[in-house]
């Protein structure tokens, strides 16, 4: 597991999703409106849609490009469509500072 | 061994028959069915709606191409039958296949009639009858502009309000004085009329076709009084001929139709007809009802099970064209012996007659509010006796008003099991109940899904709906309406009410006080209910990024590949040598891929990267040109009068206006603008939303034109004199429209739907204007401009760079950033 700072959450507008880019990864970051942050995979498995252009919906972003509806939690594309992004683990810590945790082998190694 | 059963004619009728017969009877016949048009059973009355681009032809197939297989039915589609042996009992089509039969059914519906005229074999000149027809419209529609109905009767309104609705212009010629004049009578005819020209319909009454002009295609109509009328297309709707050739030359006994006998038994043994083909006790039929009847009585024989005989029907029609209700059954005229309750009400547009001969009421005419057809239908079914209270069945008891002699609830009770509720699709009482009380529908629609019942022209609606309340019990009824989304059953009137009286200015309240299903929207409510609350209170309600589309939350165009097109405001097309060479400048410094002229006049920078926009738009320093937003786009002009000799005012100045004014406005959809400095109209200000055009002394203002998907040519508002006037009426125009369009709906679209003549009559009176005005003005004084808003806010502005990692997690970061 390997566990990088994102920034603060203040940086995040709610239900607005923001960019996380490291080496060739790149995610997509959204404030809920329960305060919890979600990140997934910056790319709609329909056509590539920038998914951190989408609408925000409770735990939910609808892909900017056809609309495809994809639940934070699990990454599955809601019926009637199908397909999943990859998620990733964020945590908030008290002090408001937003940590993702990386699955081993992805992106580039942080010293 | 089973039975050999073969059936020519693959349509409505048919196939219902068919249905019947397996549900009484499934292994008694070896079944083949002949079809000539390549499609299984579809709705054929639902084609109006496929053109009317209610429906898709998906959304109309009956039986699919599954249904056969499952039932084991042989289907030869596209084959005709052509001979039938009856000596033999073999039936041959027209690829070769000869088949052996026990039972024949005819089952070829009807031809539809083509008023011989010389020209009529051109390209161009089609009837209303089947799916190929319907296609045939909808092509043409995207290359021609004019169209011809010849036929003001049931499916030629039906047939000229799908072609309105596909843009295209249409005039109805009509040989009577009125129309619909077998269904309705002269007062509901002119209501009727009335109406569909609100709607953009054009009448040709009293036409007599004479000559279809042209060459390979149809160019037009010549009438026998000499006059001409241009057109692309004629659509042929002057009657149908039931189709018996084939039986005929079988040797079967042919009046009109195929004669047949209360059993529908022909006049050769073993041979059957059903449907529009058949003739019973000398008449002929051209809508549904009947032929599910006959096909009940016909499945009963054949299926070896007693039954009464079909012994004819009482008709009933419904126009389905959107915003007309009409509704006709029975015997309506005027006759000897009969007397006629009448109410007419030219206030509200609304006429009831109710037709009584010895008391019974034998026929209605409704016009305007049809609620009372399905009770009435009822009643001449059931021939109820109402002498000396005939006043009763429109008023009630006391004579004025008040409650209905009958409800809808007595007559469902006293309704038996297996008559018919919904003619379209042959759905009886029995159906209903079973699914109420088996499937476990409780709504409308639910019925709707399980049983085709109101699927059709709708008109049983009410009646279905007294079925369910009677069956379930009023409270155990759901309603449901389609709402605006998924989350939610209001629709967008009740909800921008609801906003307005509430005083509901967040969406968040909205969706929490009318009880969304869905807490926080879907990304179709949330966009529209940020408009409708912005556009209801735009003082009190704080425009919300997160509920605009990504174009609008990020002031740009989003690209296929992520990037994003940057168009600064060029005001009427006019820009400067110091503009350009900035613009120049900053393409070059940010290496946009690519730099091209819009047809809006003015200068698209595509290919951006997100994080580098408001970098540009800080260097550019230009007002966005919201190229991106539901807003005034842009405002095309010609030069006008400044350097065209033709030019009779000065569009430039009057287009900069009109931009610099309206600009930055949020509307429903879109709204492009152009002004032309004469009638030769070089800035085609007659496909845009609103179009100035300028004329000796004066203005012309258009309205509701589009040159997108669906181009339709703008209609004329008004002529004005003054360029202040221009203002004016744009103002008021575009506020009106702000206000009663529905979120995405173009001023196209939204004209047609509201009626050009609502429009014109809500604009029509200076103080409307004015009000009209002094709100549009409020909102217009708190827009600001948005690149400019982001370049001077850093909360903003970081919100357009990525996030990259900040270093690892471990225990010195997290001190440090503690002690911060
Ligand atoms: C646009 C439109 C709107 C309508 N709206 C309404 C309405 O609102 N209410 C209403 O009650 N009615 C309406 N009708 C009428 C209704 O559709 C007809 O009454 C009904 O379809 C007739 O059914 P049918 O089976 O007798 O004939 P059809 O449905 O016409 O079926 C006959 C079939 O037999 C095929 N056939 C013919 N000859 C042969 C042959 N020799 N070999 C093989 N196949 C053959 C034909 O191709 C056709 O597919 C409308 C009709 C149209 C066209
Ligand atoms: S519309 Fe008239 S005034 Fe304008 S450029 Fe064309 S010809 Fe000249
Ligand atoms: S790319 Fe996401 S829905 Fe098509």
């Amino acid at each position: 597991m390997n566990e990088v700072i994102v920034g603060h959450i203040s940086e995040f507008p709610e239900r607005s999703g923001r960019v996380f880019r490291m080496g060739t990864l790149e995610l997509a970051m959204f404030k809920l409106s329960d305060g919890t942050v979600k990140a997934i995979d910056n790319l709609c498995p329909h056509k590539q849609g920038k998914l951190s252009e989408g609408i925000v919906c409770d735990h939910h972003v609808f892909c900017p490009l056809h609309d495809r509806k994809i639940n934070l939690h699990d990454g599955l594309v809601q019926a009637p469509d199908d397909g999943c992004v990859e998620t990733y683990r964020v945590e908030v810590d008290g002090g408001g500072i937003v940590i993702l945790f990386l699955k081993d082998g992805l992106g580039t190694k942080v010293s | 061994m089973k039975k050999k059963l073969v059936m020519i004619g693959n349509g409505m009728a048919g196939v219902s028959f068919v249905e019947q017969l397996l549900k009484l009877n499934p292994n008694r016949y070896e079944i083949v069915i002949i079809g000539s048009e390549p499609h299984p059973n579809y709705n054929r009355i639902m084609l109006s709606s496929v053109l009317a681009g209610d429906a898709s032809m998906k959304d109309i197939i009956l039986n699919d191409w599954n249904w056969y297989r499952d039932n084991g039915i042989q289907l030869l589609t596209g084959q005709e039958a052509v001979s039938v042996d009856a000596e033999e009992r073999t039936v041959t089509t027209n690829a070769g296949v000869t088949l052996a039969y026990d039972e024949l059914v005819f089952a070829t519906g009807s031809v539809p009639f083509m008023l011989p005229l010389p020209g009529a074999d051109k390209e161009g000149v089609i009837a209303f009858r089947d799916i190929k027809d319907c296609e045939t419209m909808m092509e043409t529609s995207k290359n021609y502009r004019k169209a011809i109905v010849i036929g003001g009767g049931l499916l030629g309104l039906e047939a000229a309000r799908g072609l309105i609705n596909l843009n295209m212009e249409v005039a109805v010629v009509h040989i009577n004085k009125n129309l619909m004049n077998l269904q309705l009578d002269e007062t509901a005819s002119r209501m009727l009329k009335a109406e569909l020209e609100s709607q953009g319909m054009r009448f040709l009454m009293e036409h007599k076709s004479a000559r279809i002009t042209g060459k390979e295609r149809v160019t037009g109509l010549t009438f026998e009084d000499g006059t001409h009328e241009a057109a692309d297309l004629i659509v042929m709707a002057v009657g149908i001929r039931p189709n018996a050739r084939l039986a005929k030359e079988s040797g079967l006994e042919v009046n009109r139709g195929i004669v047949v006998d209360d059993h529908l038994q022909a006049s050769i043994p073993n041979i059957h007809a059903v449907g529009e083909c058949a003739e019973h006790r000398g008449l002929t039929y051209g809508l549904v009802a009947p032929l599910y009847e006959q096909g009940a009585v016909l499945a009963k024989k054949l299926a070896g099970v007693d039954s009464g005989g079909y012994h004819g029907t009482v008709l009933s029609t419904k126009l389905k064209v959107s915003g007309v209700n009409v509704f006709s059954a029975g015997r309506y005229t005027d006759e000897p012996g009969t007397k006629a309750l009448r109410v007419q009400d030219d206030l509200d547009g609304v006429y009831k007659k109710v037709v009584f001969e010895n008391g019974k009421i034998i026929g209605t005419v409704l016009f305007g509010d049809t609620s009372d057809s399905s009770r009435l239908f009822s009643l001449i079914r059931s021939g109820q006796d109402f002498t000396g209270k005939e006043k009763e069945v429109l008023f009630g008891p006391s004579g004025g008003g008040g409650s209905k002699t009958l409800s809808m609830e007595d007559l469902v009770t006293a309704m038996s099991g297996d008559e018919i509720v919904c003619g379209c699709n042959g759905v009886t009482k029995d159906t209903l109940v079973e699914a109420i009380t088996e499937k476990g529908c409780v709504s409308l629609g639910e019925l709707k899904a399980c049983t085709k019942a109101s699927a059709g022209c709708g008109g049983c609606k009410p009646l279905v709906e007294a079925i369910l309340t009677t069956t379930l019990g009023a409270d155990q009824v759901t309603k449901v309406k389609e709402g605006i989304c998924g989350c939610t059953t209001m629709s967008r009137d009740e909800v921008v009410n609801a906003i307005q009286q509430m005083r509901l200015t967040t969406t968040k309240e909205v969706m929490h006080v009318l009880e969304w299903h869905n807490p926080e929207g879907c990304s179709k409510c949330r966009p529209a209910l940020n408009y409708y609350l912005g556009m209801a209170f735009p003082e009190e309600h704080g425009d919300e990024p997160e509920s605009r589309f990504v174009n609008e939350r990020n002031h740009a165009n989003i690209q296929k590949d992520g990037t994003f097109s940057v168009v600064p405001r060029i005001y009427g097309g006019v820009t400067t040598p110091e503009d350009l060479k900035r613009i120049a400048i900053v393409a070059e410094k940010y290496q946009v891929p690519l730099v091209k002229f819009t047809g809006g006049q003015r200068i698209d920078l595509l290919g951006v990267k997100k994080e580098d926009l408001p970098g540009m738009w800080k260097d550019l320093d230009m007002p966005s040109g919201y190229a991106y937003g539901k807003s005034l786009r842009t405002v095309k002009t010609c030069v006008g009068n400044t350097f065209c000799r033709f030019g009779t005012q000065d569009a430039i100045k009057m287009g900069i206006d009109l931009e610099k004014k309206f600009e930055r406005l949020d509307t429903p959809h879109k709204v492009k603008l152009a002004v032309s400095g004469c009638p030769r109209n070089c800035a085609e200000a007659t496909i845009k939303d609103l179009g100035v055009v300028a004329i000796d002394g004066g203005w012309e203002l258009y309205m509701a034109g589009n040159g997108g998907t669906r181009v339709r040519a703008a209609d004329l508002l008004v002529k004005v004199k003054t360029e202040e006037e221009v203002l004016e009426w744009t103002g008021a125009y575009l506020q009106y429209y702000r206000e009663t369009a529905n979120y995405l709906e173009r001023t196209s679209e939204w004209a047609v739907r509201v009626g050009l003549d609502t429009v014109k009559k809500a604009l029509e009176k200076k103080e409307d204007r004015d009000a009209l005005n002094a709100r549009i003005d409020k909102t217009l004084d708190l827009m600001q401009d948005p690149w400019k808003q982001i370049i001077e806010n850093d909360d903003l502005r970081v919100a357009f760079d990525a996030l990259t990692a900040k270093g690892a997690v471990n225990p010195e970061a997290a001190a440090a950033n503690e002690s911060k």
